[in-house]
């Protein structure tokens, strides 16, 4: 028998990136939150600068809640869905922004209003056929305000390229505008990124260091940066990445009001048979307990909250909580970051320390920065190179066909090319389409029985044909700079799992094509909110984390606005 | 170059990078962060560095592998990476003793395809040349690897690229791994590719020197705070696990 526990105003699913940053407006309101966390709590003793545990072993010292619940994966509907290798996301208070890159970048203006900026200045012809893309319902000036109140909060680094509408060197142009610069300056330079931005210069293009939820120098209580070089799928060893479990968690539990419950495996929000949600069922240790709430948001993760939504059955929602309409895990799409180039150059880099936020970002061939009028695809992509280098991957390097991988001849090879060669990092535009989706597995099943999340979805013409545009781009930027030999490597078709997963919730004023409204609260359940990636309707051409966690601080300060009329 | 390395490390009473790393630590970081760093959580940088020689265990017993197993694939791992340069490979590296740890944890699903490849690689060797795969000359060696990773072998299903593509990977892992795991013997892996080693801070003025800087010559579990050993019980009973 299931446990019920005393009610409480907000129960928070999952305090991680989005969730770890609701909770702040939520109790600065004086609202009384529980925050329920599959994973425990971390400390900088449990961020060893060790490549095999963050990069091969997948972070042992954490709860393996995701690891066995790894979607399963295909391109369509002709083909079996197989489970793949990893899920891209891990449990923990502070979740997943514990060892992400931490870029956290703004949504261009023109990522808002796709559809209507696209048949405006081309043509409503140029919106691929098959693509289910609608304008957001609001744009980016509506959101402003809460980027700049997430960057403060956690602390960003970055170089304003628009202040209130004035024009700053060293910044993204094509940014909106933002009301004041960020909090601190960007990372600093090194010696590759200088020499990457010394190329993109003499072709004409505005490099600049692009926007990092790290600190560059000390905020707060947290020390800059140490560049020791185990950023990549590391926690921070020294605080300096501003994770919500070092930031607006603790910040929000000094109120006393927000109580963090870890190891809480929630399995499904409850309802009344009025349609309104009543609270969680969650699993700690071998317990079932029942948090009653009289609102809930859930806050898992794109694949997670379509999956606790669909799994949450009742007469009400017999295909799921908030899925009369079906719209439950459609317009689903994950971000188009493959098909990048490797460069060989003929001179160390010298990237063994570094991190990959610490990077230069070409944002000309983004969205529609460039004119699309005698091009075949809309959209575009945001090149981005870094320093990043560990001796495990240095030494996993690809040989460019220039020896085989093995023996004296690659030996040789690696001692000289390790440090010699750049991967680049290059986010693109990728619509959502009928026939990509989010359901649930027919057959696949996790640890408690529960089936796993299944992905059918594919990269289309749009998709292929940015990516063969900014690899040509890339590859001019890469032979600018020296480089003596280029790989490029392959879309393929399948969008599989990605930490940078879109939809399934999408938020939008029309009920009949959207989960939630235009404040990430639930169509059909009024007290339901959906804070992450899954309410976005685009992706832009960079990072979803820093816009899902705007959105998360606009949907908390909406339901503090309007309690009665949401949860009374 | 590797003599100029051996020679700074060696008169120093620690790691050189460590206190190059202090005194960055409190000139550009501020007294905040080096607060956090010695603070509840645990030292990072000012615990005394054990010589790193001194926490490798060099007597170190197969744990999964059997004598035959051990032979077959360390013969096979020092192909992969050689030594006959007269540089250390595979083999200085130990990193079968990293592959033998690893399949008896993280990489324990991997176990059974090592025991059936292994024996496939010895009944071919046998089948061929009357001997055992390690009793081969390098060239015999080199040719059946050849053929592995061509699947040619086609009455030894096992000897194919998968198989010869997971023990390249392992055996990268354990020559290039933190010495902690096993491998990466005497740092041997590091220096081959240039990679200066683990450190806590790195200064534009170190990183800029690429491979001549001077290696530290550290596991990152000789930094006693990530052993999470209770080395404090002061810091201890402050706990701190809330990250505040």
């Amino acid at each position: 028998m299931a446990t019920e526990l005393p009610r409480t105003d907000v129960v928070v699913i999952g305090l991680g990136a989005v969730g770890g940053v609701a909770v702040l407006p939520l109790v600065s309101a004086g609202l009384n939150v529980i925050g329920l966390e599959a994973g425990g709590w971390f400390s900088t003793r449990d961020f060893a600068p060790d490549e095999v545990r963050n990069n091969l072993r997948d972070w042992p010292q954490a709860v393996p809640k995701a690891k066995r619940e790894i979607p399963t994966s295909r391109a369509n509907i002709n083909f079996e869905a197989l489970q793949g290798g990893g899920h891209p996301m891990m449990n923990g208070v502070g979740g997943t922004s514990m060892h992400y890159w931490a870029q956290s970048w703004r949504l261009n203006p023109w990522d808002f209003k796709v559809v209507s900026e696209t048949t405006n200045r081309y043509g409503a012809h140029r919106i691929p056929q098959e693509s289910t893309i609608e304008d957001w319902p609001f744009g980016y000036d509506e959101l402003e305000p809460f980027y700049d109140r997430v960057e403060y909060a956690l602390g960003v680094s970055g170089n304003a390229g628009n202040v209130n509408g004035e024009i700053k060197p060293g910044g993204n142009k094509f940014e909106g505008p933002r009301s004041r610069d960020y909090p601190m300056p960007g990372l600093r330079s090194s010696g590759f990124t200088d020499m990457m931005s010394d190329a993109a210069r003499q072709l004409g293009w505005e490099p600049f260091q692009g926007p990092a939820a790290i600190n560059s120098e000390v905020y707060g209580d947290r020390p800059g940066c140490f560049y020791h070089g185990f950023c990549d799928r590391g926690g921070c060893h020294v605080a300096a990445k501003s994770s919500t479990a070092v930031t607006t968690i603790p910040e929000a539990m000094k109120s006393g009001l927000l109580d963090v419950v870890t190891h809480a495996r929630v399995l499904r929000i409850l309802t009344d048979a009025s349609g309104k949600a009543t609270g969680v069922e969650y699993l700690r240790g071998n317990q079932v307990l029942i948090q009653p709430a009289d609102a809930v948001l859930l806050a898992s993760q794109t694949y997670e909250n379509t999956r606790l939504l669909l799994l949450s059955q009742s007469r009400e929602f017999p295909n799921g909580l908030a899925n009369n309409s079906g719209q439950v895990g459609q317009h689903y799409f994950s971000h188009h970051q493959g098909a990048p180039v490797l460069a060989l150059f003929p001179r160390d880099l010298n990237n063994w320390y570094g991190l990959p936020a610490q990077g230069v970002a070409i944002d000309e061939w983004a969205d529609d920065n460039f004119d699309h009028s005698d091009l075949d695809f809309i959209g575009g992509g945001n090149l981005w190179v870094h320093t990043n280098r560990r001796p495990i991957s240095a030494a996993k390097m690809s040989t460019f066909d220039r020896v085989p991988n093995w023996g004296a001849r690659w030996k040789t090879f690696i001692a000289e090319n390790a440090d010699r060669t750049n991967t680049s990092y290059i986010q693109k535009t990728t619509l959502p389409y009928r026939g990509n989706y989010l359901d649930l597995d027919p057959q696949v099943k996790d640890a408690l029985g529960f089936p796993v999340i299944r992905i059918t979805a594919e990269h289309r013409d749009n998709e292929q044909r940015i990516a063969a545009f900014t690899q040509d781009r890339m590859e001019e930027w890469y032979r600018a700079a020296g480089a003596i030999d280029i790989i490029r490597t392959s879309l393929g078709g399948a969008m599989g799992a990605s930490t940078h997963a879109y939809g399934g919730t999408r938020m939008g004023d029309d009920p009949t094509t959207n989960v939630t409204d235009r404040f990430g609260f639930s169509h059909e359940v009024k007290n339901l909110g959906i804070l992450g990636a899954s309410v976005m309707g685009t992706s832009g051409a960079r990072n979803p984390t820093l816009t899902a966690q705007a959105l998360a601080w606009r949907s908390a300060q909406h339901l503090v606005d309007n309690w009665e009329s949401i949860a009374g | 170059m590797s003599d100029k390395k051996k020679a700074r490390t060696d008169e120093a009473g620690e790691p050189e990078a460590l206190s190059l790393s202090r005194r960055s630590l409190l000139k550009g970081v501020g007294l905040t962060g080096a607060a956090l760093m010695t603070g509840a959580s645990g030292t990072v940088a000012a615990q005394p560095v054990a010589a790193a020689a001194q926490r490798i265990r060099v007597v170190e017993a197969f744990e999964t592998l059997t004598a035959a197993e051990s032979a077959t694939l360390d013969a096979l791992a020092s192909r992969i990476l050689p030594s006959d340069d007269g540089t250390p490979g595979a083999h200085e590296a130990r990193a079968v003793h990293y592959i033998d740890r690893a399949l008896t944890g993280a990489n324990a699903a991997s176990r059974d395809q090592y025991a059936v490849g292994l024996q496939a690689l010895d009944d071919y060797s046998m089948q061929r040349h009357d001997r055992l795969f390690h009793q081969l000359s390098p060239s015999e060696q080199d040719a059946i690897i050849e053929a592995m990773t061509e699947n040619q072998l086609t009455a030894f299903p096992m000897l194919g690229a998968g198989f010869f593509n997971m023990v390249r990977n392992h055996t990268i892992d354990g020559t290039f791994s933190d010495p902690y795991y096993g491998g990466n013997r005497d740092f041997v892996g590091w220096d081959l590719i240039g990679y200066p080693g683990v450190r806590i801070i790195s200064t534009p003025e170190e990183i800029s020197q690429g491979r001549s800087l001077s290696p530290s010559r550290q596991s990152a579990y000789d930094v006693a705070t990530y052993t999470k050993d209770p080395v404090d019980p002061a810091a201890v009973a402050q706990g701190g696990h809330h990250g505040h």
